[in-house]
């Protein structure tokens, strides 16, 4: 039974039917084929699915897309602007923030909010923001470089 | 401290070039396989046994195959009319694809739908009627063992018991003897319980059987993409899949850390689907899936032992072993070696005589045996080793760093051949414990230690120096399936001096795509930032037997090396023929052979390539390229001291990781920030059994904790912030002096950690606590000893 | 993890929602932030056949002080409760409970109704609700009703929520400025949920503790107040030995939880640690 949905992702507006039962996860990746977000559980832990939705950090594996309607979505491929990639992207890069990479799209996506609610947080402030989001490669050590590096980063434009 | 021969332009060894594969993976750009999409494709999914041993009665799917969308229901007994029910596992023992008549752990396959869309294909699942009869899972190995217990493996004609095989290595009457003799002899039953690698990215694959060219094409999460061709061809080359017909792609691969070697029965079924109903077919695993059915590491029961004298040198250790391999021992070793390399027991010290013994058991729990970020069982040998060294230690009252420095095998007596046989390449223990214990403070620790257990609070600091054994291996004794586990590298150089190379390994994250154009930039000259790497696609790649063990950097990374060192014999020929002097009055700098005593008479590699193209010495084979297939004279042998500081809740038993120092000698370094990486992770996948991590089964053979709600994958607040460095001690036999490193970390990590939980608890009598040390188990030891 | 087919309705207001409600009948669930309700989907242990999504209902969303009362609306995340400057002023125990829900995603998402309706025995909700005194506004297409929370949650994923209801409204009465409160836990590692959940309300006057609010979750199938505790506390000063000796008393009356993460005896005795952690953090 189709769902008529119109969500804003990454900037363009999106008219769709979905399925009642479909995943906001499953709408990202299958129809809209952005895959950068992704699927690492079934039980809301993992944080791989994360995007932003209306401002704040959301597990896409655990909203309906039918819910989403109306909603204005980041996924990872719209963080970059005109070719400049993000604070965050930049960080994770320079401080090898990553491994495997799968993880890494829900971790930048939640580290978005994280500097958005507190652009100088603490050590332990970055480990408890990451709570929701899983790793296996890198013991979180250089994640949370990665995120100091983008605070940073953040700082410096502030003072301009 | 680490000396760079290259500019940082050129990008050899030594520099923290930033990675090449980054910038795909954070703009969501990574290609996983369940981000490919396939016109046509279906997608399956599995029926799963809710008993742990059962008799199938039957299997009713008429209403499975009701529902619209549904393309096939596939049984064992279809299977079987192809001889494909029953597949073959890496130690030659036998695995069901699809069970015919019984199940032998909880989640194992019991049918496949295959259906137009995902959603469909899991409403399917719920839609096959399978009638079981339960019986009595045996769940507890040493149950499995005794003479009455039933026995669960009746479809191997004439097995009267569980017993899988038996092991043993050493000379038992020696060490018998001085056992018998010693004035001190300490022993300790340990569990190295049952985990997994939960890898963020479930396993799955996308089969592609092409009937018009009949051509399979298989994307697929494994570690080993060559292997799994020729096991596909062994496998199926009866019904016309032979070899050339066969590609395997690995594409990228979200973590792998031992848990995508094997060959899961889904992936074969996938194939079997595909090739059945000639379109591509997708099967991606849930993560209770994974969790519950996919290989498990370690479980290994041991009983250490250690003699030796009362003022502290080690004489002899003794270590017996009972290995549950669930229904089958579907372990991921070389074939020759059972219990992987256990036999790397006798550890970092000086001692003439060891015995290990082993027995391996059937149990109706999932089959595998995966080193799970271990070089084959060596996690289990390092934790035996430095718990019972400890034990010792606290024994005979001394100071376990002390003691530990007076058994060291001595950097002199290197390469040294140890009491089980292995012959260690290089090593400087001495030094690496100094360094842990400077950078930690150890002796103000212990004043610490010593203040606060005077005013009843509980800290403790533990040691672990650990000697690891990877990069396997040498071809006279290490092969997978009769495959001899060399590995390869292929550099095509391009006229205008940019380069490809490609491997037999494959990256899980380990940063191969940079790492092995940082060796390539090192001998050949060319910047690492023009060396594409290549990994994974068996039509392109050159035959290796992929990445696991830590063996990549020792075997593939050496065969980088030697393959460019072939180009660089062959550009010294056409730049002595370009400058017109002899070869013997070349000299190399890091990108160009210049005359020597006149370095302005010079041909850069640039130049010289683009000769090989264009104006190569007559007689000389045109172009630029070579191969190497590298067969490791010996294994490398990683080590490391790592200190451990906990704090341990009184009143709830919980353990806090405080300090971990962790000081690493992998020998020479080809990437300084890429191989921290490593040994940050590493720690955190030693921390997670040493404190959290365990699959737990009940009586009936229900698993407890099959999903991400109960099984603790620890996160960023768990994790500590990890101190790390490193002594370097070059291997002598490997071409650029490297021993792996991603695994030592995992192996060393555990023993720290319970040794300092036992060293804050020693006072109290304890001398030894099972991993995963969790809260109650803490408060419990700490009510029983009546310390509340 | 993929859930059953089920029929989609979004609700615009509260009155659709419950006259779907009544239309749909006993199959039909209610999907505010849904992280109870789907991922109990997903693992195919629910399967409604309609789903009545309250979640676009802005008026459910609040958090405001009416009267003697602070009220937070059904829809209101536990984000936005986590970052209430009028509840951390007026009842911190609301806010530290609702910044010990699982993560920040889970937060930003998961709601108080949603919570309170599907019930976990582990949630943490419910012991800061039970020592706040707090009452549950309960709507349907017949009227509207208020339960205290104390009556509301009557086992394992069991509350007096009728069939055709909807939780509309927590209310929560504004304590005197002699109160104090607080919410510990000690949390299931990988669920992030409670196994022992402690809330504390203490009110002083004249150097003694004049009312004392105690309530668990985690410990028992149902969340509960500790009267136990409360008594021996009451009237008396808080000194550390009376603390103790209160504490000493959690988790006497009721049948205690037992599992793989902590045994019935061990819950119980961290009952008895958070209990007093609880009452020194509020009495400090």
């Amino acid at each position: 039974m189709g769902v008529p949905i119109s969500v804003t992702v990454n900037g363009q507006h999106r008219e769709s039917e979905v399925d009642s039962r479909t995943l906001l996860v499953q709408f990202i990746r299958e129809e809209l084929r952005l895959t950068g977000t992704h699927v690492g559980c079934d039980t809301s832990s993992c944080g791989a699915c994360t995007i932003i939705m209306d401002g704040k950090a959301v597990k896409s594996c655990t909203v309906l897309a039918a819910s989403a309607n109306g909603s204005d979505i980041t996924t990872i491929e719209g963080l970059a602007q005109n070719g400049e990639l993000h604070p965050l992207q930049e960080g994770f890069k320079e401080e090898h923030g990553l491994q495997c990479g799968f993880c890494t799209p829900g971790m930048i996506m939640t580290a978005v909010q994280l500097l958005e609610d507190n652009p100088q947080p603490s050590e332990a402030e970055i480990r408890h923001g990451l709570e929701g989001n899983y790793c296996r490669c890198t013991g979180y050590h250089n994640i949370v470089k990665a995120i100091y590096h983008a605070s940073r980063k953040y700082k410096e434009v502030s003072h301009g | 401290m680490i000396q760079c021969k290259t500019s940082k332009e050129i990008g050899g060894m030594g520099h923290s070039m930033r990675r090449k594969e980054d910038a795909r993976f954070i703009q969501g750009k990574g290609q996983y396989v369940d981000d490919i999409k396939l016109p046509e494709m279906l997608y399956m999914d599995i029926v799963r046994s809710p008993f742990a041993y059962a008799k199938i009665t039957n299997i009713n799917i008429e209403k499975a195959m009701a529902l619209p969308g549904v393309l096939a229901v596939i049984t064992g007994k279809d299977l079987e009319q192809y001889n494909l029910h029953w597949m073959p596992t890496l130690m030659s023992d036998t695995q069901m694809v699809l069970p015919v008549d019984t199940v032998m752990y909880q989640s194992q396959e019991v049918a496949a739908v295959i259906a137009t869309e995902r959603y469909i294909a899991a409403d399917a699942v719920e839609l096959v009627e399978v009638e079981y009869e339960p019986m009595q899972p045996v769940m507890d190995p040493y149950k499995a063992m005794e003479a009455d217990a039933p026995v669960l493996r009746i479809d191997k004609e004439g097995k009267t018991d569980n017993h899988i095989w038996h092991w043993e290595a050493g000379d038992k009457e020696a060490t018998d003897r001085i056992f018998d003799d010693a004035e001190v002899k300490v022993k300790e039953q340990m569990h190295i319980p049952r985990i997994h690698v939960a890898s963020i990215e479930t396993c799955g694959c996308v089969a592609n059987y092409d009937k018009v060219n009949n051509h399979l094409t298989m994307y697929m999460t494994t570690q080993a993409p060559h292997a799994i061709r020729t096991v596909i061809a062994l496998v199926a080359g009866h019904v016309g899949l032979t070899e050339e017909k066969v590609r395997v792609i690995s594409p990228d691969i979200g973590g792998g850390f031992g848990g995508k070697v094997p060959v899961y029965p889904g992936y074969v079924i996938a194939i079997a689907a595909s090739f059945l109903i000639g379109k591509p077919v997708k099967w991606i695993e849930d993560r209770s899936e994974n969790l519950q059915a996919d290989s498990f590491a370690r479980d290994y029961h041991i009983t250490a032992e250690m003699a030796g004298t009362k003022d502290g040198k080690i004489l002899a250790t003794r270590f017996k072993l009972l290995c549950d391999h669930g229904y089958t021992d579907a372990a991921a070793n070389p074939s020759k070696f059972p219990t992987g390399l256990f036999s790397i027991c006798t550890g970092s010290y000086d001692y003439g005589h060891s015995y290990a013994e082993a027995d391996a058991v059937y149990t109706n729990k999932p089959p595998g045996g995966v080193a799970y970020r271990c070089s084959f069982r060596v996690t289990e040998a390092v934790h035996a080793i430095e718990r019972i060294t400890d034990c010792y230690a606290q024994e005979i009252n001394k100071d376990p760093a002390q003691l530990r420095f007076d058994n060291f095998i001595n950097k002199d007596q290197f390469p040294y051949k140890s009491a089980l046989g292995w012959e260690y390449d290089s090593g400087d223990y001495h030094q690496g414990l100094q360094k842990a214990m400077e950078v930690v403070g150890y002796d103000d620790l212990r004043k610490e230690q010593a203040e606060k257990r005077a005013r009843g609070e509980l800290m403790g600091i533990g040691i672990s120096t650990f000697t690891e054994i990877v990069g396997a291996g040498p071809s006279r004794e290490f092969d997978i399936l009769g495959i001899k586990m060399f590995d390869s590298a292929e550099i095509r150089v391009h006229p205008t001096g940019k380069a490809i190379a490609r491997f037999g390994t494959k990256s899980q994250g380990q940063g191969h795509e940079t790492t092995y154009a940082q060796i390539v930039a090192e001998e050949l000259g060319i910047p690492a930032e023009h060396i594409q790497v290549e990994e994974g696609d068996t039509d392109t790649a050159p035959y290796g037997l992929g990445t696991y063990a830590s063996r990549s950097t020792p075997t593939a990374g050496a065969a980088a090396a030697i393959a460019s060192r072939k180009l660089r014999e062959k550009a010294k020929k056409i730049a002595a023929y370009l400058l017109e002097v002899s070869e013997e009055d070349l000299e190399w700098e890091p990108g160009k052979f210049f005359v020597k005593g006149a370095p302005d008479k010079a041909k850069t590699i640039q130049e010289i390539v683009f000769a090989a193209y264009t104006n190569h010495p007559q007689g000389m084979e045109a172009g630029f390229e070579a191969t190497h297939y590298y067969d490791p004279p010996n294994l490398t042998f990683p080590s490391g001291a790592y200190i451990c500081v906990v704090d341990i809740d009184k009143e709830t038993g919980e353990v806090k990781v405080r300090r971990f120092v962790a000081i690493d000698d992998c020998g020479h370094i080809i990437n300084p920030m890429i191989v921290q990486g490593q040994v940050h992770g590493g720690l955190t996948q030693g921390l997670a059994p040493a404190l959290y991590e365990e699959l737990i089964y009940d009586e009936e053979g229900n698993i407890l904790n099959g999903t991400f709600m109960d099984y603790l994958v620890p996160t960023a607040v768990e994790s500590p912030s990890w101190e790390t460095g490193h002594t370097v001690t070059p291997s002598p036999h490997h071409p650029i002096g490297a021993k792996g490193v991603g695994e030592s970390p995992t192996v060393g990590a555990p023993p720290a950690i319970v040794n300092a939980v036992v060293d804050a608890l020693s006072h109290l009598g304890v001398t030894h606590m099972e991993i995963p040390i969790t809260a109650p188990k803490v408060w419990k030891i700490l009510k029983e000893k009546g310390a509340l | 993890m993929i859930p059953s087919e089920f029929e989609y309705c979004r609700a615009g207001s509260v009155e659709e929602a419950l006259d779907l409600l009544a239309q749909k009948g006993p199959d039909a669930k209610i999907l505010a932030g849904g992280h109870s309700l789907l991922p109990a989907m997903k693992l195919r242990l629910n399967s409604p056949g309609a789903v009545i999504d309250i979640s676009g209902i802005g008026e459910l969303s609040y958090i405001k002080e009416e009267g003697s009362h602070l009220v937070i609306g059904a829809c209101t995340t536990h984000g936005d409760i986590a970052k209430s400057t009028l509840l951390s002023e007026k009842i911190p125990m609301i806010v530290e409970a609702a910044a010990e829900i699982g993560d920040v995603q889970v937060r930003n998402k998961g709601t108080i109704g949603g919570s309170l309706a599907h019930a976990d025995p582990a949630a943490d909700w419910p012991a800061s609700l039970l020592a706040g005194e707090a009452e549950i506004v309960l709507a349907s297409s017949s009227g509207e009703r208020t339960v205290a929370a104390v009556d509301f949650f009557q086992g394992l994923f069991t509350t007096d929520l009728g069939e055709n209801e909807l939780i509309t409204e927590i209310r929560l009465p504004i304590p005197d400025a002699y109160t104090k409160s607080t919410y510990v836990k000690f949390e299931q590692p990988a669920s992030r949920f409670a196994i022992v959940g402690c809330a504390a309300s203490i009110t002083r006057s004249n150097g003694s503790c004049d009312k004392v609010r105690v309530a668990f979750t985690g410990v028992s199938s149902t969340p509960f107040r500790d009267q136990a505790v409360e008594q021996a506390l009451e009237g008396q000063a808080p000194s550390d030995d009376n603390i103790e000796a209160a504490a000493e008393k959690a988790a006497m009356s009721v049948e205690v939880m037992g599992d793989h993460f902590a045994s019935q005896e061990y819950r119980k005795h961290l009952a008895k640690v958070y209990a007093r952690r609880a009452l020194q953090a509020v009495l400090s």
